[in-house]
């Protein structure tokens, strides 16, 4: 079974929200809240700066601790491509997965359970890209099988510099960042 | 020069983690006062305490099952699903403090009312002579014995528990110590001991318990320096997030509120009280009281300040 | 998964449903059509699931949008959603501008607007009406007016915005640039930004383009006042002082001309009077521009070389948004002229050509011939205008001359923060005696209207066909999605209705508006039905570059690409530019610097609910030192104080090292005070109301409006 993961060109993003949206109306996202968002880092003094772009969301980590810290199994590893997914059903709303995630990728979803990005399973079951993918603009964003060697993510992490979010974390993300 | 800009805006999450509010701190104390009585429990219990009329073993168990049930109050009213609270009871996480907690106050409700059986008040003894019975067969000491240790066992792993719920939630760095179980399974004894105290009727309890609540104070005394000297000597992050307290925004209400009212205060209080200087007041426990929820308070609202370098 | 999510919307929905009609249709079903939330007109499929609009994506066969809208497009959703949009037409109850209101029928509405519009021509004649219009969805309305009698047709987009570039552009090289630009910015080899923040600005080919560059290695040079985000993808980021660019151009050119760096045979074969050019650039060295841009004579050498390097393939972008300081025909020009030297103009990797499909438009009866000629332009004083002037219009209906302006006609545009100086724009609509306003959103412009016509949004009509004319031939169609959810009405049936209330029928020979668009189509040889499918028709494709095919042409006088302008010279003006210093802001002011994000359009997306939730509130960029010394922290709310006295509205600073400490800077849009757009209202603080000042562009009557200084007042 795949492991799915994304790489995103930092280079090539402007953070102009695409994504962002297209989460939202993909997913019926209720209005005020994100499953992606957009983070900008900025180091240097003016005129000498470096800008970085990033288009964030759930890393689906290899090490998930909501999954771990979740008490009914609502949080879990999905066998479909190992993502992280929350069973609405299952979940009691306790919050510990939302205070046990590095990124602050989830949130409360007004209906009472914990929410996050999917990767768009029920795309990806159908053979598209996830909506926030296959929408960019500049086309900075790459889906795919970290678990198989020859596909494009792979060639792009061993072709390119990157890093993921918080690795000091340990919680082995699958989102990865060209530079 | 680093700026940083997010533009996300979740409720409960943005700009700063707020997830929990005033009701996982409570229930984080409750539990740990609750942890702290079930083992004075078992240890009056083994020491036949149960027997003398004045003993206060006749009422921590009802007081107990109060605050606890008060204590689930608040973690229930936390809930953000409520109707789907039943879930934790159809599964087991192995993983989850949560769900270990879950099944462990399933567990503690029978022990803490074996040990009211024990000495049923007369009422539902007139009522229900059948109880009379029962409290015979649990009085066996062999049967005591076993509440007794059930007891203790449960309480340890209560009031571990309560703190291993944050230290398992490694995204929040100052939570991410296993010393944070047995600071607040410490200041849970304290807690325990100090409400036990107060309301002892038996001199020698009181006195036992006083003096055993210093004790408590002064280790977790001990247990603070070694759970910020733990953090300090961790990962940037870590030590980031000890510094909330040790000059950060949480450093006035730790030490003036948490560690000067809540410990070296009473601690002061109970040893002159404990020297024969100072008569008994209910100063020194309440201020106990107060200072083992105010530690709850401070850790959970700190830890949730508390984060991982972005990148 | 799917479906638990639908049905979590109950408790906060993701968007209220806004037509109570319950829905029968089942199943996800896809209409074609083209966007509307900006002037791109990419094409889009929306999708319908079980009777509710779910999204919008990108038609794949669309060559502007590639099958990938920007945000706005992917958020045109929210349009039709908006709790704020308008609903039904209203008439005016109290005094202009209190947005008092009677609600009525399209009938009443139109009644009025024909009366007064009857009374007009009757008392001042039919010029005395101007329409202001923006965008395709014009096109219907502007038939009306003219068969109405009147010529006096304008858009911010030409004086506000892109006419000094086309207007520099077509004195250069005999062409304009046009929209969508014919930039070939995916080609480009070495892409040169000054004065467009592309990718914040997000004009969607161009940002997919400008990533596609970046992603293959491009080089690429950024000259602007403040660290955009296409700086941080630069190879040279040249923070310029604001208003010096004409002196860096100068410079570039110097050096080009200077070191021999530029295309000499392009230019031998294409150029006309280079040598007064050459001549004129003696003076501009790189030291002479260091005082004036700030930018040391090594990076304009080095960038100047880096340029060379790379031509043809390298495009010197000529912006959009192009009215800064009054000289900016004349900095287009430049502009043009630095691309002349690298010969890009019809190379690979530079500017391509044009090309559309030849659909006829429909047969009307002639037009009334007016006498009296336009009122924006008298005696062409902008001798060089290719459009109206919209501010032109402003002033007639100010001043009464050349003669005077009593009814207005505006239709999806937002003058109250298009046009510079509010408080003119307000004192002319109080010399009016009709001011309608047709619009989606209920914005500013709409608060002051006498009759508000709420329009449906591109979701539920269809609209003239977009003849597009690009890189390659194609024509699209913008078809209705849904219903209408209230009373709105699309603008070909609000402009044929009222034609028909001023027994202007004639003019109107077709029925529907399926009629009319079948009837375009077959003169050319399309089906409609193929159209109505598809959403998008490709013609064949034709050579884009000279060096592929197309016949170098240079329409100008000389038939030659002007590097010395007879024209400008026998106009009174400088043939070659020639740099002007502009005023700096004294001390303890700043140059008031506005822009795009890539969520909004203008000032009309400000309520969408989803583009709300993206961006609901602008910012106002201070350097991070100039903050400090001001004690002024990061988020923190001050108003601006232009040097008119103008305090603005409520904004936060966002305290950053990414601007010069001698300029600020906001988005466009924000700060809406009509009280009909709930959502947006006292959102963040609009740019509009403090320029008070402009500067006029001679050539061409284009408003230069970063000319304003500001002080920063800390709010309490």
């Amino acid at each position: 079974m795949a492991r799915y993961g994304m790489v995103i060109d930092t280079r090539r993003c402007v953070g102009c929200m695409d994504c962002v949206v297209a989460c939202k109306t993909e997913n019926q996202v209720p209005e005020g809240f994100d499953r992606d968002w957009i983070a900008t880092d900025t180091t240097g003094r003016f005129p000498n700066l470096h800008l970085e772009i990033r288009s964030e969301r759930c890393n689906h980590c290899d090490a998930p601790p909501c999954v771990d810290c979740c008490p009914t199994g609502a949080s879990h590893v999905e066998p479909f491509g190992h993502v992280v997914l929350v069973t609405p059903e299952q979940c009691i709303g306790c919050k510990a997965c939302l205070a046990s995630c590095p990124y602050d990728a989830r949130f409360v979803n007004p209906d009472g359970f914990a929410d996050k990005c999917t990767f768009c399973i029920h795309r990806v079951k159908e053979g598209l890209d996830p909506a926030c993918v296959s929408v960019c603009p500049t086309r900075c964003m790459t889906f795919g099988d970290l678990d198989d060697p020859r596909s494009e993510v792979n060639r792009l992490i061993e072709s390119r510099t990157h890093h993921a979010l918080i690795p000091a974390a340990g919680t082995s993300p699958r989102i990865f960042y060209l530079t | 020069m680093h700026e940083y800009t997010l533009a996300r805006h979740n409720d409960l999450i943005d700009p700063l983690v707020h997830v929990w509010n005033w009701q996982i701190p409570s229930y984080l104390f409750l539990g740990g006062w609750v942890a702290g009585m079930m083992i004075i429990v078992g240890f009056f219990l083994l020491r036949g305490r149960h027997r003398e009329e004045t003993s206060v073993t006749g009422v921590l168990p009802a007081v107990s099952v109060a605050l606890l049930s008060l204590g689930m109050l608040a973690l229930f009213l936390d809930l953000e699903h409520k109707l789907y609270v039943w879930r934790l009871y159809t599964t087991f996480q192995g993983t989850s403090p949560m769900s270990w907690g879950a099944w462990i106050l399933l567990a503690v409700y029978p022990a803490l009312l074996a040990v009211f059986a024990l000495r049923p008040p007369d009422v539902l003894r007139d009522l229900w002579p059948a109880f009379d019975r029962l409290s015979d067969r649990l009085a066996e000491p062999r049967m005591v014995r076993v509440i007794a240790v059930t007891n203790i066992f449960l309480g340890v792993g209560l009031g571990i528990y309560t703190g291993i719920l944050l230290s398992a939630l490694g995204a929040r760095p100052l939570w991410n110590s296993g010393i944070l179980g047995v600071l607040f399974l410490v200041s849970g004894l304290s807690s325990a001991a100090a409400f036990t105290h107060l309301v002892a009727r038996d001199r020698g309890e009181r006195e036992l318990l006083a003096t055993s609540d210093n004790v408590f104070l002064l280790v977790e005394l001990g247990v603070i320096a070694l759970f910020l000297i733990g953090l300090l000597s961790g990962s940037q992050a870590h030590a980031q997030a000890a510094r909330l307290v040790l000059g950060g925004p949480f450093t006035g209400v730790f030490w003036v509120i948490v560690v000067g009212l809540g410990i070296v205060l009473p601690l002061i209080v109970q040893s002159l009280t404990t020297a024969g200087r100072l008569a008994h007041t209910a100063l020194a426990p309440l201020l106990v009281l107060a200072g083992g929820l105010a530690l709850r308070v401070v850790i959970v609202n700190a830890g949730q300040f508390s984060h991982w370098a972005r990148f | 998964m799917a479906a638990g999510l639908a049905a979590s919307a109950g408790a906060r929905p993701a968007l209220e449903h806004v037509s109570g009609a319950a829905t029968t249709e089942k199943g996800i079903r896809k209409v074609p059509t083209f966007c509307d939330i900006c002037f791109w007109k990419c094409g889009a499929i929306a999708h319908v699931k079980d009777g509710r609009l779910w999204k919008v994506e990108g038609n794949p066969e669309d060559p502007l949008s590639r099958g990938r809208l920007c945000p706005r497009g992917t958020g045109g959703v929210g349009a039709y959603f908006d709790p704020d949009r308008l609903k039904v037409p209203l008439v005016r109850r109290q005094k202009r501008g209190q947005e008092e209101w009677v609600q009525t029928t399209w009938d009443e509405a139109l009644n009025v607007v024909a009366g007064k519009m009857e009374t007009i021509k009757t008392k001042w004649g039919a010029e005395a009406m101007a329409l202001f219009a923006h965008g395709l969805g014009g096109t219907f309305l502007k038939h009306t007016l003219k068969a109405y009698g009147s010529p006096n047709i304008a858009a911010p987009s030409f004086a506000q915005c892109r006419g000094p570039r086309d207007v520099g552009f077509a004195l250069t090289f005999g062409e304009e640039i046009g929209s969508p630009e014919r930039t070939d910015i995916r080609n480009a080899r070495c892409l040169v930004l000054i004065g467009s923040h592309l990718g914040e600005n997000m004009h969607n080919t161009q940002a997919q383009e400008f990533a596609e560059a970046v992603g293959a290695g491009a080089s690429i040079i950024v000259v602007d006042p403040r660290f955009s985000v296409a700086a941080s993808k630069a190879k040279h980021y040249l923070p310029i002082r604001p208003g010096t660019d004409m002196a860096l151009l100068l410079a570039w050119m110097h050096v080009i001309v200077g070191e021999g760096l530029y295309d000499k045979e392009y230019v031998a074969a294409h150029g006309y009077g280079f040598v007064q050019f050459q001549a004129e650039l003696e003076p501009y060295t790189p030291e002479w521009a260091y005082p004036e841009t700030g930018i040391a004579p090594d990076a304009i050498r080095e960038t100047a070389r880096e340029m060379a390097r790379y031509r043809p393939a390298t495009l010197i972008h000529p912006g959009r948004h192009a009215t800064w300081y009054g000289d900016d025909s004349q900095r287009s020009r430049a502009v043009a002229l630095l691309n002349a030297l690298m010969g890009s103009w019809g190379r690979k990797g530079g500017f391509w050509t044009p090309s559309s499909m030849d659909v006829p438009g429909y047969p009307y009866p002639a037009y009334p011939k007016s006498t009296k000629g336009k009122v924006d332009n008298p005696g062409s004083r902008h001798r060089f205008a290719t459009e109206s002037i919209t501010t032109g219009i402003r002033e007639a209906t100010l001043t009464g001359q050349p003669y005077p302006v009593k009814g207005w006609m505006v239709y999806a545009t937002n003058l109250i923060n298009a046009l510079p100086n509010q408080e003119e724009t307000i004192r002319a609509i109080q010399a009016l005696e009709l001011l309608v306003v047709v619009d989606v959103a209920p914005s500013e412009i709409a608060g002051w209207a006498d009759v508000v016509l709420p329009e449906s949004t591109y979701l539920e009509r269809y609209d003239e066909l977009n003849v597009e004319s690009f890189r390659e031939p194609f024509v699209a169609l913008r078809q209705p999605v849904l219903h209408s959810p209230h009373d709105q009405k699309p603008n070909w049936w609000i402009a044929r209705t009222l034609a028909g209330k001023l027994g202007l029928q004639a003019y109107y020979p077709w029925k529907t508006i399926e009629d009319y668009l079948d009837h375009r189509l077959a003169k050319a040889n399309l089906s409609f039905t193929e159209l109505k499918r598809k959403g998008i028709i490709r013609g064949a494709a034709v050579p884009v570059y000279f060096d592929d095919g197309v016949e170098p042409s240079f329409p100008t006088p000389s038939g030659k690409i002007e590097f010395y302008s007879t024209q400008l010279h026998d106009a009174g003006f400088d043939p070659v530019p020639k740099y002007t210093r502009h005023p700096e802001p004294p001390a303890g002011s700043f140059r008031l610097l506005f822009g795009r994000a890539p969520m909004h359009t203008f000032s009309r997306t400000q309520s969408n609910p989803l583009l709300h939730d993206l961006m609901s509130e602008n910012e106002v960029w201070v350097n991070a030192d100039v903050a400090s010394r001001l004690g002024l922290d990061d988020g923190r709310y001050v108003r601006l104080r232009n040097q008119d006295g103008v305090l603005g509205q409520r904004i936060r600073v966002k305290a950053t090292e990414r601007i010069r400490p001698d300029c600020v800077f906001m988005v466009h849009g924000f700060g809406h005070t009509s009280k009909m757009m709930r959502r947006a209202l006292g959102k963040g603080a609009s740019d509009a109301q403090l320029i008070t000042r402009y500067k006029t562009d001679p050539l061409m009557g284009g408003t230069g409006m970063n000319v304003n200084f500001v002080t920063i007042e800390a709010e309490a």
